[in-house]
């Protein structure tokens, strides 16, 4: 995967399996602190300390689950070779709360990428989760809910799949307006 | 601006008539949208399924994403089901191909046969 926009899409599908039906995604790039947080936190059926941990193991969890994957493995790979790590908190009933933590300058991070796509499509393809996306930078701060498409659809009287593009078109442009001027950023 | 409860309320009004086109719709179209299916490029497959439906305008089609189907190689993989039940499997779909799909499955009821996956 060349962005991490579609690692995150990957951790979300994982969420959406799970049942989840509150999903936040929430990413915080500080080029202050050198950081690239991204956090995703679900509502889902969660998973006990052992499932945490096999999770985690490719080898065993490709074959035996088919929830969880090679995904959060590959994930933590990229967050280690640029001098973060991914931690999973997770409790059987409540949810799981997936947290990557990136160097923002490492020059193995791979970029952002296109979190519009990423975060509309979840929106279209699981219409029954109620989704949050937050994104902050040094330059301000955004939020984007799954209301939003809702209600823009209610006022237009229109189809749901029709607020696809107005709705991606609407992210470009809020993420442009906070993006971070670091070297390397998305 | 709107408070809260209505858009709560707004939610749940588009979530039933959503449900209702679920019910009628004549084809429900789903996405693998797994570790697999993404890293085959199902995220741009997804995007031009959108588009498309959009595009043409068309009402009677449900989109979804689902986990890894277990064919991994296969992918990116896209279901059509049919009102009959009947669903045709698509594999190593391109978002070119996904607008084919659109066009002649969906629109015109005639199956991109090039593309159709025997899952056996």
């Amino acid at each position: 995967m060349r962005e991490l926009a579609l690692n995150i899409l990957d951790i979300v599908m994982n969420s959406v399996e799970a049942g989840a039906s509150r999903i936040i995604v929430a990413i915080d790039e500080r080029a202050s602190a050198n950081r690239l947080c991204v956090r995703i936190r679900d509502n889902g059926r969660g998973m006990n300390e052992e499932m945490v941990q096999r999770v985690l193991d490719p080898f065993v969890t490709t074959r035996t689950t088919r929830s969880v994957g090679m995904g959060l493995s590959m994930l933590r790979q990229i967050a280690r070779q640029c001098g973060g790590d991914l931690t999973i908190r997770s409790q059987p009933g409540r949810g799981t709360l997936v947290t990557t933590m990136f160097q923002l300058d490492s020059l193995n991070r791979p970029p952002i990428g296109d979190m519009a796509e990423s975060i509309v499509n979840l929106i279209l393809g699981s219409l029954d989760v109620h989704f949050f996306y937050a994104h902050k930078t040094d330059a301000g701060s955004f939020t984007f809910d799954s209301f939003w498409l809702f209600g823009r659809m209610a006022e237009r009287n229109c189809q749901i799949v029709e607020m696809t593009s107005p709705a991606k078109k609407y992210i470009k442009e809020k993420l442009k307006s906070i993006a971070s001027k670091a070297i390397g950023s998305a | 601006m709107k408070t809260l409860a209505d858009l709560r309320a707004v939610k749940e009004k588009a979530k039933q008539e959503m449900a209702m086109r679920e019910q009628s719709a004549k084809y429900r179209i789903s996405v693998a949208m797994g570790t697999c299916g993404i890293a085959a490029g199902a995220r741009n497959v997804m995007s031009a399924i959108l588009d498309e439906i959009s595009k043409r305008g068309i009402q009677d089609a449900a989109v979804s994403q689902t986990g890894c189907l277990g064919c991994c190689d296969q992918e990116p993989l896209v279901q059509v089901t049919g009102a009959d039940n009947n669903t045709i499997t698509y594999s190593k779909v391109s978002p070119e191909t996904a607008r084919q799909i659109i066009a002649d499955h969906v629109q015109a009821g005639r199956v991109v046969s090039e593309h159709v996956f025997n899952m056996g």
